[in-house]
C-alpha cells in the first residue's frame, strides 16, 4: 500500500470534521439548548477517554491493583479534588505510576 | 480591538498553560514514532503522518492498524469515526470563532486537538476575558506541534534503538493530564452527573468496534447533563415564581 495515499486520505478525513462546524460558524446559528449542551463536551469526550484507557487494559476491565493506570489516575482524581493546579496533578499521576511499576 | 494582553502575551499564555498537557503528550509523540517505525512505515511517512494529519489517536490507530494488515478503507472509516469526537470540540467552540475570517479558522481547526481544546475551552469555561482568543488557541497549538513533530523524529530513533519502549505504559501521562483538566471543572450536579455517566457507559460499551462506545458514551453523558441541567432550572424558577 502506498504510505503517502495513506497519509493523504487520514489528512482529509481528520481535517474535515475538525473544520466544518469552523467553517460554519457564524452562518447557521445553533439553538440554545444545543449550545448549552456542547458545554458539556469537555467533561463527556474526556471522561470517556480516560476510562477507557485506564479501567480497560488489553480489551479487558481491569479492577486491580496491577492496573497501573488506574491507581494513577486515581492518585490524580483525589490531587484534583484538593488542588487544582494541572502541573500538580500531572506530577502526583506520575509518581504513583512509576511508584507503583516499581513496587507492586 | 485587542483586550488588556497584547497578541504575542495571549499566544505566550496559550503555550505555557499547555505546557502540563504538552509534557504529557511527549511520551506519546515518542510511542507514535517508536511504534510506527517498529511496524515498517518509512521514517519519512512517520514524520509525515505526525506533520500533515497531526492526531495522536488516529496515528496510534492507523499504525496499529496496518501491523494488523488491515484494508486501507477499514483504516480510513476507524480514523473518521475516531476523529468525529473533534467534530464536537470544534462545534463547542463555534461562538468563540464566529467572528474571525477563515484564514484564521483554517489553521485553527488544522490545529485542533485534545490539548489544545482542553486548555482553551478550560479558558472559556472560567468565563475570563476571552478577546484575542485566537492568538491563546494558536499558541497552544503550535507549541503543541512543534513538541509533536520533534518527539516523532526522536521516537523513529528511539524506535531503532529499543523495540520495546511502546510497552512501557508511558500514555498513562496524558491520562493524567486529562484528570487534571476535568476534575476542578465539575461543579454542578449536572457537571458530576455528566461524568459518571461517560464513565459507566464506557465501561459498559468498551467492546464496540472502532470506538463507536466512547461515541455513543459522549452523547449519552451529554444529553443526561442537559436534562439535569434543564431540571435545575425548571426548579429554581417555580421556587421563585
Amino acid at each position: 500500500m502506498d504510505e503517502w495515499l495513506l497519509i493523504a486520505a487520514m489528512s482529509v478525513l481528520t481535517f474535515t470534521p475538525r473544520y466544518l462546524p469552523f467553517g460554519l460558524a457564524g452562518k447557521v446559528k445553533i439553538p440554545p439548548f444545543l449550545e448549552r449542551a456542547l458545554t458539556f463536551v469537555p467533561i463527556a469526550v474526556l471522561t470517556s477517554i480516560i476510562t477507557q484507557s485506564s479501567l480497560i487494559r488489553e480489551g479487558e476491565m481491569a479492577l486491580n491493583l496491577g492496573n497501573h493506570h488506574l491507581l494513577a489516575v486515581l492518585a490524580a482524581f483525589v490531587t484534583a479534588l484538593i488542588s487544582r493546579r494541572l502541573f500538580v496533578i500531572v506530577t502526583v499521576g506520575l509518581i504513583t505510576f512509576l511508584v507503583a511499576k516499581w513496587l507492586l | 480591538m485587542m483586550g488588556t494582553k497584547s497578541k504575542s502575551q495571549l499566544f505566550l499564555q496559550g503555550a505555557v498553560d499547555s505546557s502540563p498537557l504538552i509534557l504529557a503528550a511527549i511520551p506519546f509523540g515518542l510511542i507514535f514514532g517508536a511504534l510506527a517505525i517498529t511496524t515498517g512505515l518509512s521514517a519519512w511517512a512517520t514524520l509525515g503522518m505526525s506533520l500533515f494529519v497531526f492526531a495522536g489517536a488516529s496515528q496510534f490507530i492507523a499504525v496499529s492498524l496496518l501491523a494488523s494488515a488491515a484494508a486501507l478503507p477499514v483504516i480510513l472509516l476507524t480514523v473518521f469515526v475516531v476523529n468525529l469526537r473533534h467534530m464536537l470540540y470544534a462545534a463547542s467552540l463555534m461562538p468563540q470563532v464566529a467572528n474571525l475570517p477563515q484564514r484564521l479558522r483554517l489553521p485553527m481547526a488544522f490545529w485542533l486537538t485534545d490539548e489544545t481544546f482542553a486548555v482553551v475551552s478550560n479558558k472559556v469555561a472560567r468565563k475570563e476575558d476571552t478577546s484575542g482568543l485566537h492568538w491563546y488557541f494558536l499558541g497552544s497549538a503550535l507549541a503543541m506541534y512543534s513538541v509533536w513533530a520533534t518527539c516523532t523524529v526522536i521516537g523513529i530513533v528511539m524506535g531503532q534503538q529499543i523495540p520495546d519502549i511502546a510497552s512501557w505504559g508511558l500514555d498513562v501521562a496524558m491520562l493524567v493530564g486529562f484528570i487534571g483538566i476535568v476534575v476542578p471543572n465539575l461543579k454542578f450536579r449536572a457537571d458530576w452527573a455528566c461524568a459518571a455517566t461517560a464513565m459507566f457507559s464506557t465501561l459498559i460499551t468498551y467492546n464496540w468496534p472502532n470506538q463507536t462506545g466512547l461515541l455513543f458514551s459522549s452523547f449519552l453523558a451529554i444529553s443526561v447533563a442537559v436534562l439535569l441541567d434543564r431540571r435545575v432550572k425548571i426548579s429554581m424558577e417555580q421556587n421563585h415564581g
